[in-house]
C-alpha cells in the first residue's frame, strides 16, 4: 500500500512532481559535466606536462629568468655585403641559425651532476632547448652601394634595386624547436612521454653523430622520413627514427630530437644545457628533493609539476578557469535552487494536504508512517531527478567527447622544450618569425570529459540528499500536525 | 441499550455497560488568538451498542467532543474513559493503537484520498493493523460488499456520488472492525434520498451491535438514535424521550 499511495500521489500531482525532479535533474547534470570536465582539464593539464616533461618527471631545474634581449646565445643572424650570392643588384641569402630561448638563461652541464648526487634523485637527464631559424629570401645588393655590412637579422633596407626592383625585400623565416638530449639516458625527460612509431630512438652509440629523431607532426608535415635528412643549424641530420607522443592528446615535446652534444656544438652554445629533469625516488620525496635542488643552485628555478601545472595558460587555462569558477559555482546554486524548491514544494504539499494527515492520523496512521510518507514521496522525486540529471549528465559527456574541442595550451614562464609542431614564421620586410615562432609553440589538446563512477554516485548522493532534505522539512511538518487541529483547521 | 447480531461485523467484541466514561471534562483551546471554552464540565456514559446523537448549535462544542471521544484530542481536565483506557492520560502511541483498532471514523466532508480507489482507500484504515496481505484484501471486499459498493471497487471517488462516497468512508471505518462508530455530520453533504441511504445503513449497523455516536444537525439522524443529546454552551443535556 505504500508504494500504491505513493506512487498514486506523485502521479496526482504531475506539475509538482516534474518541476521539483527537473530542478535536481538540471542540477545533478550540471554536477556531472562540471566535474567530468574539470577531470578533462586536469588531464589535459597533465598531458600537456608530460608531453613536455616526460613520463615521471617530478621536478625540472632551469636556469633564472633573463631580462628582454640579455638572454639566450648561440649563433645570431649574420648579413654581410658578400653574404650569398648577388644577381643584379638583388642580393639571394640562405642562413640557419639554432638559438636558445631569449627569454632564460642557460646552466653549466656540470649542474646535471650536482643534481644526480642530492639524496632522493631517482634519475635525471638534462636537455639543450633550442629554436632552428631559417632565414631565406632576397636582399638589395648594398655592396654595390658601398655599404659595408648589412642589416642584422633584419630586413630593413633602402636602395634603388632589390627583389621588387624598386629596393625592397622578399623573404621568408621558418623555424621549429630542437631538443638536444643524452642519447644515453631517455629513461627520464621527453623522450620517456614518446613512442616511435618509425625506425628507431635515439642510443648511447648516437653520441657524436649526425643523427635525429623527429616528430611525427612535424615529419608529415615536412614529408620527412626516416632514412632521409632534416637540416639543422646548415647541418644534415640522418632521420634515425619517428616519433609521437604517448598520449593521444598533445603532441611532443620538440620537432626534433638531436644529440646534446652535438647540440651545443650546432648552437654554439658550450657545455650547457637548458633544463634538468628530475625524477624524485617517491612522491613522498618531492618536496625535500625541490628544497634540496634549490639550496644547491639558489641562482637556478626549480618547480614540481603543481608549479608547472599552473604556467600551463592558452585556452586550456582559461577552461580551467572557467569550469573551477562559473562552473562550480553554477552546479552549487542550481543545487541549492533545487533543494529548496523542493523543500517548498515539500512543506506546500503538506499544507495543502492538512485534511488528508490529519484524516490518516485519525484513522490510526502513526506520527511515523504518515512522516515516512511524506519522506518517501520527497526521496522518489530526488531519485527521479537524480536519475533524469544521470541521464542528461551521460548525454552532455558524450556530446563533449563527440565533438572533442580543441583547446591550445601552452606551459609559460619557463620557456624550455615548448611543445611545437613545425611552426613556420614569415613575413616580409622583417624578420618577425623568430619571436612568433617561440610564442605560438604551443600544443593543441583535444578535451575529453573523463567519467568517474565516484562522481556519479556523488551525483545520485545529491539528489538523494536533496530528497531527504526536503522529506525531512516535509516530514517534520506533518509530524507536527495534531489530528484534531487538522480536521478542526479544514472542518 | 440494544444489542442485535453482533455476528454480522465478525470478531466484534459484545461489551456490556458503558462504553464510555466521561466525568468533568473541559476542554478549551485558542483559536485566531482567542480562546474558546469548547466543553465546560461535561459527564456522561455511553453505553456498548447504543446509538447517540449529538445535537446542538453551530461552536456548541459538538465536534470536539467527538475528537475527545475519538482520542483525537484530550481534555483540559477530567476524564475520558473508552473501556479500560484513559484518553486524558494515555500516551500519544496509545491513543494511535485506540483509533487504529477500537474507533472508526466517518466525517462530514468524507475525507478519501482522491487519488486512491474505492478499495485502496478502505485498505488505507487497514494499514496501521499490521495484517497479512490476503486478510487485507478479504476484508476490504467484506466491508464494501457491506455498503454495497462492491462493484465499485476499483472506483476513484471523483466517479463515485457524495452518498457513494460517504459509504467508502463507512467502509474504511468499519474494515478495522470497530468497537465504536464516530460520525461527523455524515449527511450534512448529501441530499434527502443519499441522506436515507447513509441512514440505513448506519442503522444496519447499529443493529449488528456497532456503537454509533453521530454528530448531527440533522432531525431526521436524530429521529433514529436511540439517545439523543444535546450540547449547549460546553453542556451535555439528555433529550430523549
Amino acid at each position: 500500500m505504500y508504494w500504491t499511495y505513493l506512487r498514486r500521489e506523485l502521479g496526482g500531482r504531475k506539475k509538482q512532481t516534474i518541476i521539483v525532479a527537473a530542478g535536481l535533474a538540471i542540477a545533478i547534470a550540471l554536477v556531472i559535466i562540471v566535474n567530468s570536465l574539470a577531470a578533462g582539464v586536469r588531464d589535459a593539464q597533465a598531458a600537456a606536462l608530460q608531453a613536455v616533461y616526460g613520463v615521471g618527471t617530478d621536478l625540472t631545474v632551469t636556469g633564472a629568468a633573463q631580462q628582454p634581449g640579455s638572454g639566450g646565445n648561440g649563433q645570431q643572424f649574420q648579413f654581410g655585403k658578400d653574404s650569398g650570392s648577388a644577381s643584379g643588384g638583388t642580393r639571394t641569402v640562405d642562413q640557419s641559425r639554432l638559438m636558445t630561448d631569449f627569454r632564460r638563461g642557460t646552466l653549466a652541464a656540470s649542474t646535471l651532476a650536482t643534481i644526480e648526487k642530492i639524496d632522493g634523485v631517482a634519475g635525471a637527464s638534462a636537455a639543450l632547448s633550442l629554436t632552428n631559424t631559417t632565414f631565406s629570401g632576397q636582399m638589395p645588393d648594398i655592396s654595390q652601394n658601398g655599404a659595408n655590412a648589412g642589416p642584422q637579422g633584419g630586413g630593413q633596407a633602402s636602395t634603388q634595386s632589390g627583389s621588387d626592383g624598386a629596393g625592397g625585400s622578399q623573404f621568408d623565416i621558418t623555424s621549429f624547436t630542437v631538443l638536444g638530449i643524452d642519447p644515453g639516458n631517455t629513461a627520464v625527460g621527453p623522450l620517456s612521454a614518446v613512442t616511435v612509431s618509425s625506425g628507431r630512438t635515439l642510443a648511447a652509440s648516437d653520441q657524436g653523430k649526425d643523427v635525429a629523431l623527429v616528430d611525427a607532426t612535424y615529419a608529415k608535415t615536412n614529408s620527412l622520413k626516416t632514412g632521409g635528412t632534416v637540416s639543422v643549424a646548415g647541418t644534415k641530420m640522418t632521420i634515425v627514427g619517428i616519433v609521437a607522443s604517448a598520449s593521444s592528446s598533445a603532441d611532443t615535446a620538440s620537432d626534433v630530437y638531436i644529440p646534446l652534444d652535438v647540440a651545443q656544438k650546432l648552437a654554439d652554445t658550450g657545455d650547457v644545457v637548458s633544463t634538468v629533469y628530475v625524477q624524485a625516488s617517491s612522491s613522498a620525496d618531492i618536496s625535500a628533493v625541490q628544497a634540496a635542488i634549490a639550496k644547491a643552485l639558489p641562482k637556478d628555478t626549480v618547480s614540481s609539476q603543481a608549479d608547472l601545472a599552473s604556467t600551463v595558460s592558452g585556452s586550456l587555462a582559461s577552461a580551467s578557469s572557467l569550469i573551477t569558477n562559473l562552473g562550480t559555482w553554477l552546479s552549487i546554486i542550481v543545487l541549492a535552487v533545487a533543494v529548496v524548491l523542493a523543500v517548498l514544494f515539500t512543506i506546500s504539499g503538506v499544507s495543502r494536504r492538512t485534511r488528508e494527515f490529519g484524516t490518516l492520523k485519525a484513522i490510526g496512521w502513526s506520527n511515523g508512517r504518515v512522516v515516512g510518507q511524506v519522506a518517501g514521496e520527497s526521496m522518489v522525486q530526488g531519485l527521479i531527478g537524480g536519475a533524469v540529471g544521470l541521464v542528461i549528465g551521460l548525454a552532455g559527456i558524450l556530446v563533449i567527447d563527440l565533438i572533442a574541442p580543441t583547446i591550445s595550451s601552452a606551459p609559460t614562464g619557463l620557456g624550455q622544450g615548448l611543445p611545437g609542431s613545425g611552426t613556420t614564421g614569415g613575413g616580409q620586410g622583417g624578420p618577425g618569425g623568430f619571436a612568433s615562432a617561440a610564442q605560438s609553440a604551443a600544443s593543441a589538446i583535444v578535451l575529453h570529459a573523463p567519467l568517474s563512477v565516484a562522481v556519479l554516485v556523488a551525483a545520485v548522493g545529491l539528489a538523494v540528499l536533496g530528497g531527504l532534505v526536503a522529506g525531512a522539512f516535509g516530514g517534520w511538518r506533518a509530524s507536527r500536525l495534531s489530528p484534531a487541529e487538522a480536521l478542526r483547521s479544514v472542518a | 441499550m440494544t444489542i442485535t447480531d453482533a455476528t454480522a461485523l465478525p470478531e466484534r467484541q459484545d461489551a456490556p455497560g458503558a462504553l464510555y466514561r466521561l466525568a468533568g471534562v473541559t476542554k478549551h483551546y485558542t483559536q485566531k488568538g482567542r480562546r474558546v471554552n469548547a466543553l465546560a464540565g461535561v459527564d456522561l456514559e455511553i453505553e456498548a451498542g447504543d446509538f447517540v446523537t449529538i445535537q446542538g448549535p453551530t461552536g456548541g462544542g459538538k465536534s470536539t467532543l467527538l475528537q475527545l471521544l475519538g482520542a483525537l484530542d484530550r481534555p483540559s481536565s477530567g476524564s475520558v474513559r473508552l473501556g479500560e483506557v484513559d484518553i486524558a492520560q494515555a500516551s500519544a502511541s496509545r491513543l494511535g493503537r485506540l483509533r487504529a483498532e477500537e474507533i472508526g471514523f466517518v466525517f462530514q466532508g468524507f475525507n478519501l484520498i482522491p487519488t486512491l480507489t474505492a478499495a485502496e482507500n478502505v485498505d488505507m484504515g487497514l494499514e496501521p493493523l499490521s495484517l497479512g496481505r490476503a486478510e487485507r484484501a478479504e476484508r476490504v471486499a467484506e466491508a464494501l460488499e457491506h455498503v454495497g459498493l462492491a462493484d465499485r471497487a476499483d472506483h476513484r471517488p471523483g466517479e463515485l456520488s457524495g452518498g457513494q462516497q460517504q459509504r467508502v468512508a463507512i467502509a474504511r471505518a468499519i474494515a478495522k472492525r470497530p468497537t465504536v462508530l464516530l460520525a461527523d455530520e455524515p449527511t450534512g453533504n448529501l441530499d434527502e434520498s443519499m441522506r436515507d441511504e447513509i441512514l440505513a445503513l448506519l442503522q444496519g449497523l447499529n443493529d449488528e451491535g456497532l456503537t454509533l455516536v453521530v454528530v448531527t444537525h440533522d432531525s431526521a439522524v436524530a429521529r433514529r438514535a436511540k439517545r439523543r443529546l444535546r450540547l449547549s454552551d460546553g453542556t451535555v443535556q439528555d433529550i430523549t424521550r
